[in-house]
C-alpha cells in the first residue's frame, strides 16, 4: 500500500517537474492561448457568438466594428465576427486533413526510402524530386481542379503538395537514426528489421517530423485560404477565412471586411509557427 | 574605440605604466585565484576556490566531470557563456582579470594567456590550411611581417616536434593525425610567448603512446620557455606525474590542495584518498582477490576454451586500395576468464570483435565459440548463436535508445528471443537491475535522466539478461570518469565471479587491463604483436612495442623525472 502511494506521488511530482522544466516562454504561452481559442471556435462556435452567420439584417449592412458587431457587418448585414467564428471549423479541419495526409503518406515514403535504401530509395527519391520540382501551390491547384471544387478536396490537394517535404525530412532522419549505435545494439540483441524499424527508428525519427507537422499546419491554413480565395473551396454562404477575405476584397471602401479575417489568419499561423520553433528547440 | 588607441595600446605595452596588463617582474605568484565562484543562472558550479600558481610553476586541477575544473579555466580565460557569472578575484600580473575591461583583456588573451583545447580534431577550422590559421596566432606577436611570421611559425612547429613543419603548414587539419594536430595547437598557443599555458585535458582524445609524448612536450616547453602550466585533468596519475601542485575539486569546491608529494603521497581528505584508490595504474592489485579464480582456470589444462579465434584475416577496400584490418589473428579464451585485446586506434581490435560477433565475416580463418563455428553462417543461425554472446558498447550515451525506459531496454533481448512468460521477464529484468547495483526506482527512467555510470550499468544489465556465456566489452569505461570506471570494473568482476562469465575486454588502457584481465593480446596494425598471460606480458614484455605501451602508462610520482 505505502509503496504504491509513494510511486504515484513520485510520478505526479515528476510530471510536475517536467512541465516546470519545459520553461514555456511568454510568447509560446500566448501562442498556445491563441490556438486554444481557435480550437474552441471550431468545436463550439455557438458559445462565442449568438448571431446568425448566414442570414443577415439588410438594414445593418457595412456597419463598422462596434461593441455589438466586433468585426463589423458585411454587404448583406451579417455579423462578420460570427462568420469568422463559424468558418473556423472548416479552415482548421481542412488544414488538419492536409497535415495528416502529408505526415502519413510522406512519412511512409521517407521511412521506406531511408530504411530499405537501394533501388527502393532511388525510385522513391526520384518521385519526391518530381513532386518538389512543382511549386506546391501550383500542385495543389492542379489536384483540386481534377478532384472538383470543394473544401475537402482543397485540403486533400494541400496534403498531396506537402508529401514531398515530409518524405524528405523523414528519409534524412531515418538514415541518421539507422546508423545509431543503439540500433546495432538492438540488432545484436535479436531484434528483427521490422522491430527495429517500428520501435527504434520510427519513434526517434518522428520527433523532428512533429515540429515540421506543426509548421505545415500553419502553412496549410494559408494554402487552403489561398485556394478558397481563388474560389476552389466551398461556395458562399460558407465562410472559410480565405473566402471571407476574397469577398471582402470586392468592398474596399469597408476595409474591415478584409482586415478582420486576415488578422485572425495571421495570428493563427504566427502562433503555430512559434510553437513549432519552440518544439524544435526543446525535446 | 578609435583604431589608433588600440594601436598605441599595443605599441606602448613594453613601456606601459603600472596598471596596464603587463606581468611585472617582481616576485609573487603568476596567477592567484582568490574566492572564485561561478554560477550559471543561480546554480553555483564553482564555489569559493582559491589557489596560487607560482612563476614557472605547474599546477593541476583534478576532479571528475561536473567538478568545475573546466569552468575555472574558462573563468581565467574569460570564456564563460553569457549566463555564467564569476565573482571573486583572479590576479594575473597585478590585474584582476575579472574586473578588466574587454579591450584591456584582449591584449592578454592569446598573447599572455595560452590555451590548449581538449579535442584537437574539433579545434581547427577544417576548410582552411593550418598555416593560414597559424598566421592568426602569429599576428598576436607585434612587428612581424609576413615572411618573419612564417619563419616563426615553422620554427615553432619544429620546436613542438612536428617532423616536417613545412608539410604541416601546408596541410588541412584532416590530413594530420590527432597527435600531430595537438602538437600544432600547443605550438599555436606557445607561439606568442605566453606566461601561462592552460591545457584542458590535452590528451584525453589521444592514444597512450601519443599521450605520453604530448605531456613530455608540455613539460619541456614549461622548463625551457619558462611558461607556467595550468593542467586540467581527471587522471590523478597524469597530474601527479606532471604538476608540482595539485588542487582536488569536487562539486565546485576544493577538497584538498598543496604540494603534489604531500597530496598524492598522503592524502588527508577522504575524496582524494578515494580518487587515489580508483586510479588503475596506482593500484594494480586492487582486484587481486576476485581475479584469482580466473588465474587458476587460465593455468588449469582441464578448462575448456570458450572462444577460439584461429588465423582470422579481414580486409576492406578503402578508396580503391586494399586495407588489411585484421591479419592472421589468433587467440583463445578459457571459460570464466577475461581476455584483453590491447592496441592503439587502427590496430584492428574493434574489427576483431566485430568478426567475433558476426557483424562482419572474415576473409579466412575460423571463429569458434562454445564449440560452435560462427564464421560463414547465415543470418538466422547467427541470431541463435548470438544469444550466447553479448556486447557492451564503449559509449553508453549512444548505445541506449533515448526514447525507451530502462525496464523496457533491459527487457528487449528477452522479448526478442521470447524467453518465458511476461511475468517471468519482469522478474528477470528486476534481477538484472539488482545484479548491476541499481534499485527499481531507476526502472521507469529514460536514459537522459541517468548519469554516465548508471547508463553503462543499464547496458551491462541488458547484456546480462539473456544469461550469455560470453560478454564482449568494447572499452566499456573509456567514456566515463575514473571513479565511475572503478565502480563499473567492480560490477564486472563481481558478475564474473558469481556467474562464471567469460569476458573479451577491448582497451587501450594497460593499467586497467593489468587490474582485471587474465590473458592479453597486444595488437598493432592488424597483427598480433604479443600474446600471453597478463602478468607475463606486461611485467616482462618480449617486444619493443609492448614495452613502449607499458612505459606510456602514467605512473604518478614514480614517473617524475626529477
Amino acid at each position: 500500500m505505502s509503496v504504491a502511494g509513494l510511486t504515484t506521488a513520485e510520478a505526479r511530482e515528476s510530471a510536475l517537474d517536467r512541465i516546470r522544466s519545459l520553461r514555456v516562454p511568454p510568447g509560446v504561452a500566448l501562442s498556445f492561448a491563441v490556438i486554444a481559442v481557435v480550437i474552441a471556435w471550431s468545436l463550439a462556435p455557438g458559445l462565442f457568438t449568438g448571431q446568425d452567420p448566414v442570414n443577415g439584417v439588410p438594414a445593418d449592412k457595412f456597419l463598422p466594428p462596434s461593441a455589438a458587431h466586433w468585426f463589423g457587418t458585411d454587404q448583406l448585414g451579417r455579423d462578420l465576427f460570427s462568420r469568422v467564428v463559424h468558418g473556423t471549423a472548416s479552415s482548421v479541419s481542412s488544414a488538419l486533413i492536409a497535415v495528416v495526409i502529408g505526415v502519413i503518406v510522406g512519412g511512409s515514403i521517407g521511412l521506406l526510402a531511408g530504411f530499405l535504401g537501394g533501388w527502393v530509395d532511388t525510385v522513391l527519391a526520384r518521385l519526391v524530386d518530381v513532386l518538389l520540382a512543382i511549386p506546391s501551390f501550383l500542385l495543389a491547384v492542379i489536384v483540386v481542379s481534377s478532384l472538383g471544387f470543394d473544401t475537402t478536396n482543397a485540403a486533400i490537394a494541400t496534403g498531396v503538395s506537402a508529401v514531398a517535404v515530409f518524405a524528405r525530412v523523414m528519409r534524412a532522419e531515418v538514415i541518421k537514426t539507422r546508423r545509431a549505435v543503439f540500433v546495432e545494439a538492438s540488432f545484436l540483441q535479436g531484434g528483427s528489421h521490422l522491430h527495429i524499424l517500428a520501435r527504434h527508428v520510427l519513434p526517434n525519427a518522428s520527433r523532428s517530423l512533429l515540429a515540421l507537422a506543426v509548421l505545415q499546419f500553419g502553412l496549410s491554413i494559408l494554402v487552403i485560404a489561398g485556394l478558397a480565395f481563388l474560389g476552389y473551396g466551398d461556395p458562399p454562404p460558407a465562410s472559410d477565412w480565405g473566402l471571407l477575405i476574397s469577398t471582402g476584397k470586392d468592398y474596399l471602401k469597408w476595409p474591415w471586411l478584409v482586415y478582420a479575417p486576415a488578422l485572425v489568419t495571421i495570428a493563427t499561423v504566427l502562433s503555430v509557427n512559434r510553437i513549432s520553433r519552440w518544439l524544435r528547440k526543446t525535446d | 574605440m578609435a583604431p589608433q588607441d588600440r594601436l598605441s595600446a599595443t605599441l606602448d605595452r613594453p613601456a606601459a605604466p603600472a596598471g596596464t596588463p603587463v606581468p611585472s617582474t617582481e616576485a609573487g605568484p603568476l596567477v592567484s585565484v582568490r574566492g572564485l565562484s561561478v554560477a550559471y543562472d543561480r546554480r553555483t558550479v564553482v564555489d569559493d576556490v582559491s589557489f596560487d600558481l607560482p612563476r614557472w610553476g605547474s599546477l593541476a586541477l583534478i576532479g571528475e566531470s561536473g567538478s568545475g575544473k573546466s569552468t575555472i579555466a574558462r573563468a581565467i580565460l574569460r570564456l564563460l557563456p553569457d549566463t555564467g557569472r564569476a565573482t571573486g578575484e583572479i590576479r594575473f600580473g597585478g590585474d584582476n582579470l575579472l574586473a578588466l575591461s574587454e579591450r584591456r583583456f584582449r591584449s592578454l588573451r592569446g598573447r599572455r594567456l595560452g590555451f590548449v583545447p581538449q579535442d584537437p580534431g574539433n579545434s581547427l577550422n577544417p576548410v582552411r590550411t593550418i598555416g593560414s590559421q597559424a598566421r592568426e596566432a602569429a599576428r598576436l606577436v607585434d612587428g612581424l611581417d609576413r615572411a618573419a611570421a612564417d619563419e616563426l611559425i615553422l620554427d615553432t612547429f619544429a620546436r613542438v616536434g612536428l617532423d616536417d613543419p613545412r608539410r604541416a603548414y601546408e596541410s588541412y587539419p584532416h590530413q594530420l593525425s590527432g597527435g600531430m594536430l595537438q602538437r600544432v595547437l600547443i605550438g599555436l598557443a606557445a607561439l606568442p610567448g605566453p606566461d601561462l599555458l592552460i591545457a584542458d585535458e590535452p590528451t584525453s582524445a589521444l592514444d597512450v603512446t601519443i599521450q605520453k609524448r604530448i605531456l613530455d612536450l608540455l613539460s619541456e616547453l614549461r622548463e625551457t620557455l619558462g611558461i607556467g602550466l595550468l593542467l586540467i585533468t581527471h587522471d590523478l596519475a597524469i597530474a601527479a606525474e606532471r604538476a608540482d601542485l595539485l588542487v582536488v575539486l569536487r562539486g565546485g569546491r576544493v577538497q584538498e590542495t598543496g604540494d603534489t608529494r604531500s597530496v598524492f603521497g598522503a592524502p588527508t581528505s577522504e575524496y582524494a584518498r578515494k580518487l587515489h584508490a580508483d586510479v588503475p595504474s596506482l593500484n594494480p592489485d586492487r582486484y587481486a582477490g576476485s581475479r584469482a579464480a580466473g588465474l587458476v582456470r587460465l593455468t588449469d589444462p582441464a578448462t575448456e576454451p570458450r572462444i577460439d579465434v584461429r588465423s582470422v584475416t579481414k580486409s576492406f577496400t578503402v578508396d580503391g586500395s586494399r586495407l588489411t584490418a585484421v591479419d592472421n589473428v589468433s587467440f583463445s579464451v578459457p571459460t570464466g576468464t577475461t581476455h584483453a585485446l590491447v592496441g592503439e586506434s587502427g590496430s584492428g581490435k574493434t574489427t576483431t570483435i566485430r568478426l567475433l560477433l558476426g557483424l562482419e565475416q572474415p576473409d579466412s580463418g575460423e571463429i569458434v565459440v562454445a564449440g560452435e563455428r560462427l564464421d560463414g553462417r547465415s543470418h538466422r543461425s547467427l541470431r541463435t548463436a548470438r544469444r550466447n554472446l553479448a556486447l557492451v558498447y564503449q559509449n553508453p550515451y549512444t548505445s541506449l535508445d533515448p526514447t525507451w525506459r530502462v525496464d523496457r531496454l533491459i527487457c528487449e533481448p528477452l522479448d526478442r528471443y521470447r524467453v518465458g512468460t511476461p511475468a517471468e521477464r519482469t522478474a528477470q529484468v528486476a534481477r538484472a537491475l539488482e545484479a548491476v547495483g541499481l534499485d527499481d526506482t531507476y526502472a521507469r527512467r529514460r536514459p537522459a535522466r541517468l548519469s554516465g555510470g548508471q547508463r553503462q550499468r543499464v547496458a551491462i544489465a541488458r547484456a546480462l539478461v539473456l544469461r550469455p556465456g560470453v560478454i564482449v566489452l568494447d572499452e566499456p569505461t573509456s567514456a566515463l570518469d575514473v571513479s565511475v570506471q572503478a565502480d563499473i570494473v567492480g560490477v564486472l568482476l563481481r558478475l564474473q565471479a558469481e556467474l562464471g562469465l567469460t569476458y573479451v575486454f577491448v582497451s587501450h588502457d594497460l593499467a586497467l587491463v593489468r587490474q582485471l584481465a587474465h590473458s592479453v593480446t597486444v595488437m598493432r596494425r592488424g597483427r598480433v604483436v604479443e600474446s600471453g598471460p597478463v602478468d607475463d606480458v606486461l611485467e616482462d614484455p618480449a617486444e619493443d612495442y609492448t614495452r613502449t605501451l607499458v612505459e606510456s602508462v602514467p605512473a604518478g610520482l614514480a614517473g617524475r623525472s626529477a
